[in-house]
């Protein structure tokens, strides 16, 4: 079993000090990057799979600035194989369009039955590039994932997607891609042998000219969005706190939510 | 000039998404604004009822009959003819979606085929000479963006609660549709369909939510929770210690790895307010929270912060709502 997970090296989002740079991008050197949340989710679902099927691999793929590897060698420790880390001055400032077609592009170079991303990366919010990267390589699509079942013999893999009113069980024929959310349990802490192998794990380097890929259309110079403005929000008032009886307690929030017409 | 359109997802039983009526309402406004056609689609086996009830918000309607919307996963199907009319004879400026599970999938597929940028997660729309510009709030509501798209033309995922659905002063006209090309997507059987005990609706759509964290204690204790919401009308929320610890589904956990939400009121029972929460909840209308810790951080950032026993207040404050309402 070979499943690719991708990786995105996010700023801490528990820094609070995420800030954009004078270009309206996102500043990445601001605060140190952390593997994105969702990402470890899918990551943590990846190595149990391999665990219990006895054998297979995890590749990481990542695309991001020259800085990544001090992040993927974190995921690495978790417990996958190798890493491949697309990387190229052009591709800083890159927006969803980009990126998914880069990612599809490096997925390309690898072999797989499976693409993993977090269903959402916690710097962009945006959750559309796992989607945009299956629509690129014409695989099947089974997002906002659960629980992932593969079926090996049959070449099929069946997700349990969160609904409105529960889940949905989806089902498709190998290779998909699958985004993936917290749901599919909590990930496990990189032991210290995992710390010690990740220091010799191989991570390769791409740059775009590796890649097949149009370049024309990749890159800031093609984003087809940008950040025109940007303001701090309105300050909340100062927080009114009360003690008291419990009785006094409710008694106030009442008044509050009446003063408010909440109720 | 390209028209808006509006992309409605599936809603209950056959109906229209709530967030695509909202979606509606705000591309109705900015038809208005900017001169240009607002043209709802609906895509689904019988797009009917979702068609008509869409109507009451936009002029025109384009309801395409597509049987494999019935048995497939929805995003895959749909984006296969959405790209295809958008790279036919009449492209449009805009096309909005909601942005949750199914307007995010749809999003994500559609730029792909289209070429098209998305801008996400937007909190207000409007107008200008360069095309759309758009409000988001970004960095858990720490800072707020303007943004637009550089070729005038993109995709926009709307947040839940940006507008109120209004209906327009008269009913527009359903028109049945079809595209030239189709699934070019592969598409994704839906084998089964689960419905949970105590699901309830989406919880970034409610306008109040009552939220409780590690200080419940145990999933007994969000009995409290539960009824606060039920007595106000909203729905319940969690942090997620409280979802790891399997207290309360995942589908209702706010923060980082969570939903994102704004409601007009957040009560919050026994959180603390750490960062991966108030990520997720910090630009709501209003926040009042109950905690027995004077020092916890969400009393930095609560409009009214209660100390004290969130089982006792909580309780007092569902008899006085009670007796409020009696």
């Amino acid at each position: 079993m070979r499943i690719v997970v991708l990786v995105k090296p996010v700023p801490d989002p528990a820094s609070a000090g995420e800030r954009l740079g004078p270009d309206g991008r996102l500043d990445r050197a601001a605060v140190p990057a952390v593997v994105n949340g969702n990402d470890e989710y899918v990551l943590e679902a990846a190595l149990k799979l391999i665990e219990a099927a006895g054998e297979g691999e995890i590749t990481l793929l990542s695309m991001a600035p020259t800085t990544a590897p001090e992040t993927l060698r974190k995921a690495l420790a978790m417990g996958a194989t190798r890493a491949v880390h697309v990387t190229d001055p052009s591709l800083a400032g890159s927006d969803h369009v980009s990126t998914a077609k880069v990612l599809a592009a490096a997925l390309g170079t690898l072999e797989y039955d499976m693409v993993f991303a977090g269903i959402v990366s916690s710097d962009g919010v945006g959750g559309v590039v796992p989607a945009a990267i299956a629509a690129h390589l014409g695989l099947p699509y089974l997002s906002y994932a659960a629980k992932i079942e593969p079926d090996m013999g049959n070449r099929s893999v069946r997700v349990r997607r969160i609904s409105a009113t529960g889940y949905d069980v989806l089902e498709a024929p190998l290779p998909v891609v699958i985004g993936g959310t917290q749901a599919l349990g909590e990930p496990r802490y990189p032991s210290l042998k995992g710390i010690m192998a990740a220091r010799n794990k191989e991570i390769v380097t791409k740059s775009l000219a590796d890649l097949d890929v149009d370049t024309s259309g990749i890159g800031g110079a093609a984003a087809t969005t940008a950040v025109l403005d940007s303001r701090l929000p309105p300050a909340r008032a100062a927080t009114e706190v009360v003690r008291g009886t419990p009785a006094e307690g409710a008694a106030r929030i009442v008044d509050f939510l009446a003063e408010r017409r909440l109720i | 000039m390209g028209a808006l359109w509006v992309v409605a997802e599936p809603g209950a039983e056959g109906g229209l998404a709530r967030i695509s009526a909202e979606a509606a309402t705000l591309a109705r406004e900015l038809g208005s604004a900017s001169g240009r056609d607002v043209i709802g689609i609906v895509i689904a086996a019988d797009p009917a009822p979702a068609a008509k009830e869409l109507a009451t918000y936009l002029p025109v309607v384009w309801a395409i009959r597509e049987p494999a919307a019935g048995e497939h996963a929805w995003s895959a199907v749909a984006a296969g003819h959405i790209a295809a009319l958008a790279n036919g004879g009449e492209p449009p400026d805009v096309i909005f979606v909601g942005a949750g599970a199914d307007g995010r999938d749809l999003a994500g597929a559609v730029s792909a085929l289209t070429g098209l940028g998305v801008l996400v997660n937007a909190i207000a729309v409007s107008w200008t000479d360069a095309g759309p510009s758009v409000e988001m709030s970004v960095f858990g509501g720490r800072l707020l963006t303007t943004s637009g798209f550089t070729g005038g033309r993109g995709i926009i995922t709307v947040r839940p609660n940006v507008t109120t659905a209004t209906p327009a002063a008269t009913s527009g006209k359903v028109e049945p549709r079809d595209s030239a090309t189709k699934a070019t997507l592969p598409a994704v059987s839906v084998v089964e369909q689960v419905s949970e005990a105590g699901a309830q609706a989406p919880i970034e759509e409610a306008k109040i939510i009552v939220a409780g964290g590690r200080g419940v204690g145990g999933p007994d204790g969000f009995g409290i929770v539960e009824q606060l919401a039920e007595q106000l009308n909203g729905a319940v929320g969690a942090t997620r210690a409280a979802v790891d610890s399997g207290w309360i589904p995942y589908s209702q956990q706010i923060g980082q790895t969570g939903k994102i939400v704004k409601p007009d009121l957040y009560l919050a029972l026994g959180i603390s307010g750490a960062i991966q929460h108030k990520v997720g909840m910090r630009t709501s209308g209003a926040i009042v929270a109950v905690n027995r810790d004077a020092d916890a951080p969400i009393a930095e950032f609560a409009d009214l912060f209660v100390v004290g026993d969130l089982f006792e207040v909580g309780n007092a404050l569902l008899e006085q709502l009670r007796a409020r309402s009696g």
